[in-house]
């Protein structure tokens, strides 16, 4: 990069705190002033399982071009964790910048070449400017704000702005964040530090009618507008967000004369939570749950239950790293094969895929429909980088189109069908398509109630072990599932003609395959882009990959799972199928498509291999 | 067995009934199948207003046996008190009847069923209590005694689960409990349990005829028999039947229930209040030091709320509520979307 061309608008922050300390503010007014200032722009928070004291970072990029994913190449790291220093300072490209606290010298191990220090005593700051408190050590990250806004070209009167939006109703607590924002930014000015690499520019109306929200907000209100009405959840990070996000939202949206028209129960374990919506859904709510994948596994035995009883409800399945305990607060897409052959048994899963925030949105709404429609449990896959980071989006958009409750047999109903010598019978396959008809609990007529059972049971819901009802069960629910792919979001294909090369993605990893897209077509390589948006497989997916010499397809786990679903739908496909795998629990950079792709591009599957083994671990 | 007197519904007993049986013969379920059709027959509910629950095992399998008109619901192995809170806050206004085992209970859902206490959820919760795993043939389960012996030989030496005492600690509002031969005492003990808004968790001594009912054994039939210890006779009026009771001073005690229906307790065990918490764990506490199965209403909370009702349902059940009641607004979305744009 000529240094004397500062790049306007293309930035990339890393701010290393310790979790507890106030970071979590500081970054948010920082992400927010940038927003504000209309340029397009992400965060990520690679945060620590726990409250208080250990590592923490903090990403933000600024694209001009609109690019939201992790950027590989740090531009600016803001060393103020001394526990994790000696490593930051190498986070950070060549010629980047370091902004450090220097109340007390640099340690000589702390020093290298090749970058720009700018140290400020936001220590000894605070100790002058704010008053003695047990809290003042929270308001020293508000000094590096106050630094970078100096450095890349923020403005005082944006950052007011995003303070009074942020704490408009207490003007003390803007009053002491200002202050510090402002030393650090005079302190900048006195010093006469000045840099070269980047600066940041207002661009006029450049977010205007954006938002910024996170997948688990815009899935929690989706699920409201799309009449959720009984919740069960446990605790889990990262999908707690999701509940508190209806229990904040229910109460001020869902009121009815002063009655709830839902019900929010925190249960006990994810047992209970599974159990609870298999019962409502059995009732005739629309219920949900969310969680992760520790919760995910404990709910198998019960998605099997509503799975072969035929019972709508909804699962968010925020995923994060696993196995067991893995890495609760980092990113993965490893619950795939879990959610969709969901229990013991045979079993396949609907699974609707979001990609962005409106997505999340739609297909929370959405996901109420197909339960309902298909009668069984449907997954909605999301991630911590999806749910827990913030995205700016286009604004959410409501569907107001009716509410697709599927074959409910009403008391009017079966008298109508009495008349046509019609029986209701629960399990029986009335069009040839597995769909079968249900009658709400409560129905008042005589014709109406049944038996529910996760045992075997015949097409009228009777017991039994009989091999023909057995088998003939299971086809039927294998047939359901089958109809159930004209049903589901169909994939987004960007394809040209002539082009024999492919990329498949999905959920949270669109972001980086959008611009890794873009830079491969920049140079050179011709790539086609599908990206998926549910499961079942539907026909696209299959000319997607009939239509390519070779397909990569981008997940983020280690074994493939997508690939495997894939392989196992078309196995006279599955060679032209080449994975490219990231699985270090951070949100996909575009780096680390490109390279992979490339790699495999010059030296084939072993060009990848050699890339897994060798090349990288992403840095934060 | 079905009588031809019919109701106030105009439903006679062969109204109440359900498929034909697969317990054993003399199965102490089947006689607790009789006294819940007994006990919903005589309270005139409506079949249609009802919901039977069950996780698995013998006693999971049995609403089957009984009233055929109503939705059933045979879930999990444990789960019972999951899916009846799920069902009950979906559709507040059906009348849950749930029946469970010991194994099922006191063991795999022990935790859903604390919770579930707790939580005080609307439910007559039956536990079929035989101390043995009678589908997976002779285990011990939670609740055999200490000193029991299984038919093998095996002698228990882990102390039993006392069901009715944790209910009690955990916050259920009706706490009773039984002994399947014994349906004099046990129908109306489950009428009181329906007109009761809570959880009313009835704990039958059900022998297994099959597996735990032999010499050494503290379940069989005859030790129960032997061992039984009521404390009090029970009349159930239901809310309709304007009657005066012929009541015994100091010697009866009269419980109004929130249907406005009444059990009238005739004591036969001195005085006792069974509102009184910490009286009813002492009287558990000393029968189970004594060896004896106390039967009768041990327990009632009168003014615990349920949770729907903690949970501000109105009075259309949310499984009946339409796109109109369930959708907010366009305009509030709007304003949402204003928010994030800040």
């Amino acid at each position: 990069m000529d240094t004397n061309q500062p790049a306007i608008n293309d930035l990339s922050i890393s701010i290393a705190t310790e979790n507890g300390t106030g970071s979590a503010s500081a970054n948010n007014v920082l992400f927010k002033a940038i927003f504000k200032m209309g340029v397009p722009c992400s965060s990520k928070n690679m945060f620590p399982s726990n409250i208080q004291g250990l590592p923490t970072w903090y990403q933000i990029r600024a694209s001009a071009e609109g690019y939201m994913a992790r950027k590989d190449a740090i531009d600016v790291m803001v060393m103020f964790n001394d526990a994790t220093a000696a490593k930051d300072i190498y986070r950070v490209r060549d010629g980047g910048i370091i902004v450090y606290d220097d109340s007390t010298p640099l340690a000589a191990n702390l020093k290298r070449d090749g970058v720009q220090y700018f140290g400020v005593p936001a220590n000894k700051l605070i100790q002058k400017i704010v008053p003695a408190s047990p809290l003042r050590t929270k308001q020293r990250n508000m000094v590096y704000v106050g630094v970078l806004a100096a450095l890349f070209g923020i403005d005082m009167e944006t950052i007011k702005a995003v303070l009074q939006d942020t704490f408009g109703k207490k003007p003390a607590v803007i009053e002491s964040n200002l202050v510090c924002i402002e030393a650090g930014f005079n302190h900048v000015t006195e010093k006469g530090y000045s840099q070269s690499i980047a600066r940041l520019q207002s661009i006029p109306n450049g977010n205007k009618g954006k938002i910024i929200t996170e997948g688990n907000t815009a899935c929690a209100l989706g699920a409201i507008y799309g009449g959720a009405s009984v919740v069960a959840w446990y605790p889990i990070t990262p999908s707690s967000s999701l509940a508190e996000a209806l229990e904040h939202y229910m109460p001020r949206l869902r009121k009815k004369d002063g009655k709830a028209t839902y019900a929010i129960v925190q249960a006990e374990d994810e047992i209970a939570a599974a159990g609870m919506i298999a019962g409502a859904g059995w009732a005739g709510a629309r219920a949900m749950t969310s969680t992760s994948g520790p919760g995910l596994s404990l709910m198998n035995e019960t998605i099997g239950l509503a799975y072969f009883a035929e019972i709508p409800c909804v699962f968010f399945i925020i995923q994060r790293g696993g196995p067991s305990t893995g890495l609760p607060t980092r990113t993965q897409q490893a619950d795939i094969q879990l959610m969709y052959y969901a229990s013991h048994g045979d079993t396949r899963h609907i699974i609707l895929i979001p990609h962005d925030m409106k997505s999340s949105f739609d297909f929370a709404r959405r996901s109420f429909d197909v339960a309902e429609r298909f009668q069984t449990p449907v997954f909605v896959m999301m991630d911590l980088d999806l749910g827990m980071n913030l995205w700016s989006s286009e604004p959410l958009k409501l569907d107001t189109a009716p509410f697709d409750r599927g074959n409910v047999l009403s008391a009017a109903d079966l008298e109508q069908w009495e008349k046509q010598g019609k029986k209701f019978r629960r399990y029986f396959d009335y069009a040839g398509d597995g769909l079968t008809y249900r009658t709400i609990p409560g129905n008042p007529s005589r014709k109406a109630a049944y038996f529910t059972r996760g045992s075997g049971h015949d097409a009228d819901a009777r017991y039994s072990e009989d091999e023909k009802d057995y088998k003939d069960t299971l086809d039927r629910l294998r047939r359901k599932f089958e109809t159930a792919r004209d049903y589901v979001p169909k994939p987004i294909v960007d394809r040209h003609e002539g082009v024999k090369t492919g990329l498949v993605c999905f959920g949270s990893s669109y972001e980086a395959v959008r611009e890794a897209r873009d830079r491969l077509r920049a140079s050179g390589l011709r790539i086609n882009h599908l990206l998926l948006r549910a499961l079942p497989l539907t026909e696209e997916s299959r000319d997607f990959l009939a239509a390519h010499d070779v397909v990569y397809l981008v997940e983020q786990n280690r074994d493939a799972q997508m690939a495997s679903i894939f392989k196992d739908e078309w196995p006279e496909l599955a060679a032209k199928i080449v994975s490219v795998l990231v699985y270090n629990g951070l949100p996909v950079s575009t780096g680390e498509v490109v390279q992979q792709i490339k790699s495999h591009q010059a030296n084939g599957r072993k060009g990848i291999e050699e890339w897994q083994e060798t090349k990288r671990i992403a840095s934060i | 067995m079905a009588g031809d007197k019919a109701n106030r519904l105009n439903l006679t007993e062969k109204d109440y009934e359900g498929a034909a049986s697969t317990m054993c013969r003399g199965c102490g379920h089947d006689a607790i199948s009789a006294s819940i059709m007994r006990a919903f027959f005589e309270s005139s509910i409506d079949p249609r207003k009802v919901v039977k629950l069950s996780g698995i095992g013998c006693s999971s399998k049995t609403p089957a046996y009984f009233l055929g008109q109503s939705f059933g619901f045979n879930a999990v192995h444990g789960r019972m008190s999951a899916v009846a809170t799920g069902a009950n806050l979906a559709n507040h206004t059906l009348i849950p009847v749930g029946v469970s085992g010991d194994g099922d209970t006191a063991a795999i859902g022990l935790g859903n069923f604390c919770h579930m206490m707790r939580r005080n959820v609307n439910i007559t919760y039956v536990v079929e209590n035989n101390g043995v795993y009678g589908l997976t043939k002779g285990q011990f389960s939670a609740t055999a005694d200490k000193g029991s012996v299984m038919k093998g030989g095996k002698i228990n030496d882990i102390p039993a689960l006392d069901l009715c005492e944790l209910a009690i600690i955990l916050g259920a509002t009706y706490v009773a409990r039984s002994f399947s031969g014994d349906r004099k005492q046990l129908a109306p003990l489950v009428q009181g349990a329906f007109a009761h808004k809570g959880s009313a968790i009835l704990d039958v001594i059900s022998p297994c005829v099959t597996f735990n009912n032999h010499e050494g054994s503290t379940k069989s039939m005859k030790y129960v028999k032997d061992h039984l210890d009521p404390i009090h006779d029970i009349d159930f009026i239901p809310s309709y039947e304007n009657i005066e009771i012929d009541y015994q001073e100091g010697t009866d005690h009269a419980v109004t229930l929130h249907d406005g229906s009444r059990i009238v307790l005739h004591k036969l065990n001195g005085d006792y209040d069974p509102t009184n918490r910490m009286a009813a764990l002492q009287m558990i506490h000393a029968a189970v030091a004594e060896g004896k199965f106390l039967t009768g209403l041990i327990y009632y909370d009168p003014n615990r709320v349920e949770f729907a009702e903690e949970l501000n349902l109105g009075d259309t059940p949310l499984a009946e509520l339409g796109q109109d009641m369930l959708q907010p607004p366009a305009e509030a979305l709007d304003r949402i979307n204003a928010d994030f744009m800040k």
